[in-house]
């Protein structure tokens, strides 16, 4: 679990050689409360660090998600399409949005490590 | 002693019912446990009585015979009024009730708008009729404009689009077809991050990418980052004032002078012009369009109630691009009706609607502005942002204000004064239901947390606005006080309670479904 980053804007990210598997934080789903809708990017598609990548709608607000990273879409976690509440349930784990191919991986080192974000999260509250 | 009457007081044995007391109907008195009216369907049942057709036209209808049962219920006519009924019964509207849902202006709709409305020479015309025969008509599109004009010091108003949202593209169509008279490409919108959902809509939807500005620590436009923001590739900024902070955006000549030197235009969003009737010009301010809500300001039912009506003003620099058809009056004195871009030297946009807009709206709209007067709707933004103020000051105590007042025509809460209660905004607004009142607009603006917005406005008596505070203070004390049980489950009182919005969400039911046909008995 030591390569997980995580952004200002709470997505993770997960690095495992090249590949780098997302989604939005624990805090996040929180924040969002039930999450009834995720739209997933398509495979293949090239973004560059902080575009918009996918939406994530609750019940509260329909929010954007932005690529942590440079990279290559690699694979998207379908079940989301058919039970969202897997990213209440799992947010840091089996509610995953997509997986990317991370192109520079010098762009983790702008992102905060574990505790670096649990002090971010308690200065937002 | 006589004791063969009807009893005239309660009998000994009377108590309050238990908590589990429930009728043999259904009903709740007269809260009626109403059916779908799909379910009230009686095969062969109908409200009409049609003679049989005198000849076989089966033939006649080609494409249009029908191939099946089409599934519409059949009803007799006093079940049809009866169920509509019931279930007006159930709603919450204006006219029962204080309805606070901020940036909404829910102003109680005047019956002389209603009456005004109904007069045959209004009601009963249509938009294709010869000019010659409704120039009363085009007269009153005229002079509702020119009164809008004259409230907004513009030099001219589109008077067809049809809501907000659509004012809000009709100005931001313009500002494209200004732009491509400049023969410029500017990509950017700017939209505070407090803006209404549909401007950052708009802007997409008009092909613009939306690049938001933060709100600084006093609810307004956070001006070192939008000028921070502005460059050649600026269209425009969207800017709503009063800010559904329900505070006077007060840099906002700053702010018209910025977005003009970066060669943009400025859009105001009109939504909340009911703090400014009669009281500020937004032509004085540098604004270069608005639409205005006739059915918030100008009091024509909106909210399930009623179309929306959304004119847009434009100012010198965005005037020759507004859309036809505008309503002129020659040079004999009638009206006429400009619906050809030849038929003008401007160079007009395009068309908003098919026709010239809402007609009963501006019927509803011209009623309200002639029974006000120019003083009376000086008056409408005074006490709007009194009853507000008011509002504001009485719940300071109880309720967290989220920015010091004074406010404007609305006042913002957010949910600090839950904290440690186990109580929600969702809950608190839930829990308004119980106690007979629309709740407030929730979650909204984004920028605090838990937001509740209240907007009263000046319809609302002294008594009705005490009443209302009252309730508030005592759900307030009761939700720190740790009776957290009124609010969790509620509302109690509905004829349905709690909605699990989630599931309607994730699995929407969204027409009526058949139920599967029961099994055949044995």
């Amino acid at each position: 679990m030591s390569d997980i980053r995580f952004t200002e804007e709470h997505e993770w990210i997960r690095l495992d050689g090249d590949v780098g598997t997302v989604g939005i934080t624990d805090y996040a789903q929180e924040q969002l409360g039930d999450i009834v809708f995720v739209e997933l990017p398509e495979q293949g598609k090239t973004v560059k660090q902080g575009d918009e990548i996918a939406v994530v709608e609750s019940v509260k607000a329909a929010s954007e998600i932005y690529a942590p990273v440079t990279g290559e879409v690699t694979d998207t976690n379908g079940a989301l399409e058919e039970a969202p509440e897997t990213v209440n349930a799992e947010a840091e784990d089996g509610g995953w949005f997509f997986r990317m191919r991370v192109t520079d991986p010098g762009e983790l080192s702008t992102l905060m490590d574990s505790d670096a974000y649990k002090s971010y999260i308690a200065e937002l509250d | 002693m006589m004791r063969q009457g009807r009893p005239t007081r309660p009998g000994d044995e009377a108590a309050l019912p238990t908590d589990d007391f429930e009728t043999f109907s259904g009903n709740r008195g007269l809260q009626h446990e109403e059916p779908l009216i799909f379910e009230q369907d009686a095969d062969g049942r109908t409200g009409v009585d049609l003679p049989e057709p005198r000849a076989d036209l089966s033939d006649r209808l080609g494409a249009f015979k029908r191939r099946g049962p089409i599934g519409l219920p059949g009803l007799s006519e006093p079940q049809v009024m009866r169920h509509f009924v019931r279930l007006s019964q159930m709603n919450y509207a204006i006219d029962a009730g204080l309805y606070p849902l901020g940036s909404c202006t829910m102003k109680h709709n005047p019956r002389l708008n209603e009456k005004m409305a109904r007069l045959p020479g209004f009601a009963d015309i249509h938009p294709l009729q010869p000019q010659a025969s409704v120039q009363g008509a085009l007269e009153l599109i005229s002079e509702v404009g020119r009164w809008l004009c004259a409230l907004t010091a513009m030099p001219t108003v589109a008077m067809s689009p049809k809501a907000g949202a659509h004012g809000e593209l009709c100005g931001l169509m313009a500002v494209r077809a200004a732009l491509d008279a400049r023969g410029e490409t500017r990509s950017r919108v700017l939209a505070p991050e407090s803006a209404h959902g549909t401007n950052p809509a708009t802007a997409a939807m008009c092909g613009f990418t939306v690049d938001p500005i933060p709100a600084d620590t006093r609810g307004r436009v956070d001006m070192a980052q939008l000028k921070e923001k502005l460059g050649p590739d600026i269209a425009a900024i969207m800017v709503t004032n009063p800010n559904t902070c329900g505070l006077f955006e007060t840099d906002i000549l700053e702010m018209a002078d910025a977005i003009h030197a970066a060669g943009g235009y400025f859009y105001c969003d009109g939504a909340n012009f009911n703090a400014l009737v009669g009281r500020v010009r937004p032509g004085d301010l540098g604004i270069d369009a608005m639409h205005i809500n006739l059915h918030k300001t100008f009091s024509t039912p909106h909210g399930g109630g009623g179309p929306g009506a959304g004119p847009v003003v434009f100012s010198e620099a965005l005037a020759p691009f507004a859309p036809l058809p505008l309503v002129q009056k020659n040079q004999g004195g009638d009206f006429c009706l400009v619906e050809q871009p030849e038929e003008t030297s401007d160079t007009p946009f395009g068309r908003m609607t098919a026709f010239h807009g809402q007609m009963g709206m501006f019927v509803r709209a011209y009623a309200y502005m002639l029974s006000h007067g120019a003083d009376g709707l000086r008056q409408v933004a005074e006490d709007a942002v009194l009853s507000a103020n008011y509002v504001q000051a009485s719940l300071e105590q109880d309720m967290s204000a989220s920015y010091p007042g004074p406010c404007m025509h609305e006042c913002l809460f957010d949910d600090r004064f839950l904290k440690d209660t186990g109580v929600s905004t969702l809950d608190f607004a839930k829990a308004m239901i119980d106690e007979g009142y629309h709740p407030m607009t929730m979650y909204f603006p984004l920028v605090v947390h838990g937001a509740l917005l209240i907007e009263p406005t000046e319809t609302e008596s002294r008594d009705a606005l005490d009443q209302f505070i009252a309730v508030l203070q005592s759900l307030a004390r009761d939700a720190k006080a740790g009776n957290s049980a009124r609010f969790t489950g509620a509302p109690y009182l509905t004829p349905r309670g709690r909605l699990d919005e989630t599931k309607a969400a994730r699995k929407p039911v969204l027409r009526w479904q058949q139920p599967a046909p029961a099994e055949a008995a044995e």
